[in-house]
């Protein structure tokens, strides 16, 4: 479980995120939404160690993740920031092996190679494992840095917003895997979403900010309605119900 | 390319190395041991050879590291100001040190290098614009900020002409007892080789690192001292010779891939074959003359590298 409490960050004296406790539930996708700036990215980098909180403190199994040896830490969560930008020529498969370097230090055993192999199954990428990053188009690339993510075989796997860069088609099949990978493999995924209808549809819990302040948290039910919405984004969306998945409607709404 | 025709090429390359310059030598004059030919065979040549394969692998790896470092495939010793700063520390050890020692200049140079080199990654760091294009040339700009004030002091101190032969890269000096400097480079090299996997890892960004649950900061250290040791002992015996950690790094991840571990072995061995045709063709173009290897490397260099920035700017931006 990892549990966070009283978060604060400051960027100069403007606080980032302020005083926010939140308790990941094992076993669930919780999204963090939020308008821009809101500081979910910011909380979500606190929460993996890449940034350090000015006050307050994150448990992971009751034990403060400053205290976590790093090579312990990588092989409990594992984090993904938005990697558009990364310009090293690496094969899929090379990539992928680097998730296993908190267990080898990349003196790759039989043990870690099965990993791989299943992770490069698990993401349909079997086919384009050879072929270097920057030969591959968005959604692939995705593909290929979540299933390194997958060899680095964490309980709770945290991504900031995944979905950037990519169409319809390949945000559907990057979500739907998650999905699976909370369902199937008992995974824990932490996501930073902008589009509140994927959060709506496809996660367990929600997390809201904004200004740095956490303004709801709950199960995905409780938070996806006009009057919870309205707090968050001062927008009023109507929800539309579809096949069981609640839509909200914002794209004519008064703003 | 395969490493074994590197190989084959490195050996080719070096025989042709030992057996020309101004004074004819036959392997069968190699016989006598006591003849004249076996002597300057073995004071000139052999240490000339020893000193091309030092510094061209040297060089090479030490601009492999800066570019996956930097993250960035135009940084390289001469365009990070990592070879200026060390030619200022040279001056520096000179200016307040009387009776300078050859292991005082070492030092200085190598503390200014790692200094100077560590400066520029600093810069790096908070500049907004990373541009491809942009952060070499800051890096140039920097470097030639340095190279004036030591070209300023030296001339104050009428160091000039002791400065400038640092400037030029050649081998022409190099004789035994004068370049066995350069083997410090070997265990640099070899320790590139064992941390191979996590310069890859640091390459790929801080974040990136740290969520492998690698100690970013302690790689990019160790990082920029084997960058600085490499440069100083390749400046200091031979002098600068440019575009070499540029370059070659650069056709082997065309190749290759940016994997560390793969590419070091291709880096220095390529490196090596680049600098001894250089080293060659500066020796045959004026026979019995020579011309210094930072001439025929810039020559054949900047041509390289013009045709990788024509056609490899898609390349370095993905």
């Amino acid at each position: 479980m990892i549990e966070i409490k009283g978060l604060t960050k400051r960027f100069g004296k403007k606080p980032v995120v302020e005083d926010v406790s939140v308790t990941i539930e094992p076993g669930t996708i919780t999204s963090f939404i939020g308008p821009n700036g809101a500081g979910k990215s910011t909380l979500l980098s606190m929460v993996s160690r890449l940034l350090e909180a000015d006050t307050g403190e994150v448990l992971l199994d009751q034990g403060n993740v400053k205290k976590w040896k790093s090579s312990e830490f990588a092989k409990r969560v594992s984090i993904l920031k938005q990697s558009n930008y990364l310009n090293v020529r690496l094969t899929v498969r090379e990539l992928i092996a680097f998730g296993r370097y908190p267990y080898s230090k990349g003196r790759l055993t039989a043990e870690d190679e099965k990993f791989i192999d299943q992770a490069i199954e698990y993401m349909n990428l079997t086919d384009m494992q050879d072929k270097f990053l920057d030969e591959l188009s968005g959604g692939q690339k995705q593909r290929a840095f979540i299933a390194m993510v997958i060899a680095q075989d964490t309980d709770y796997i945290l991504l900031d917003e995944p979905l950037n860069n990519l169409d319809m088609k390949h945000s559907v099949q990057i979500m739907k895997i998650l999905r699976k990978l909370v369902d199937e493999l008992g995974r824990t995924v932490v996501i930073v979403l902008h589009d509140i209808n994927f959060a709506s549809v496809y996660s367990d819990r929600i997390v809201a900010l904004k200004d740095g302040k956490l303004v709801k948290n709950g199960p995905t039910h409780e938070i996806i309605n006009s009057d919870a919405l309205r707090e968050i984004y001062d927008m009023d969306i109507p929800i539309q119900e579809q096949n069981g998945c609640r839509i909200c409607v914002y794209f004519n709404s008064h703003a | 390319m395969k490493l074994w025709m590197l190989i084959i090429a490195t050996i080719v390359l070096s025989f042709i190395s030992l057996f020309i310059g101004a004074i004819d030598i036959k392997v069968s004059d190699l016989l006598d041991w006591h003849s004249d030919e076996t002597q300057i065979f073995l004071i000139s040549r052999v240490p000339r050879l020893m000193a091309i394969i030092l510094a061209g692998a040297g060089m090479s790896i030490a601009g492999l590291i800066m570019q996956s470092l930097s993250r960035n495939k135009f940084v390289s010793p001469t365009t990070a100001g990592t070879l200026d700063a060390a030619k200022l520390g040279i001056l520096i050890s000179m200016l307040f040190l009387t009776n300078v020692t050859y292991t005082q200049q070492i030092i200085f140079s190598f503390a200014f290098a790692l200094a100077g080199t560590f400066i520029f990654m600093q810069i790096l760091d908070r500049i907004k614009f990373k541009d491809v294009i942009f952060v070499p040339l800051i890096g140039i700009m920097y470097g030639n900020i340095l190279s004036s004030i030591t070209t300023f002091f030296a001339y104050e101190a009428d160091l000039l002409q002791n400065i400038s032969s640092w400037l030029m890269g050649s081998f022409t000096l190099v004789i035994a007892g004068r370049y066995e400097l350069l083997y410090v480079s070997v265990p640099a090299v070899i320790l590139a080789y064992i941390y191979a996997n996590k310069f890859t890892v640091a390459g790929m960004g801080e974040d990136f690192a740290k969520n492998l649950g690698l100690s970013y900061k302690v790689v990019l250290n160790l990082g920029l001292i084997l960058v600085a040791i490499i440069s100083t002992t390749v400046v200091l015996t031979v002098g600068v010779i440019p575009f070499l950690g540029l370059i070659v790094p650069n056709i082997v991840s065309l190749y290759l891939g940016d994997n560390l571990r793969k590419t070091i072995p291709h880096t220095a061995i390529l490196g090596v074959v680049f600098l001894l045709i250089c080293d060659i063709i500066g020796r045959i173009v004026i026979h019995p003359y020579e011309i210094p290897v930072n001439v025929t490397v810039a020559v054949i260099g900047s041509a390289i590298f013009l045709i990788m920035l024509f056609r490899g700017r898609a390349y370095a931006k993905k």
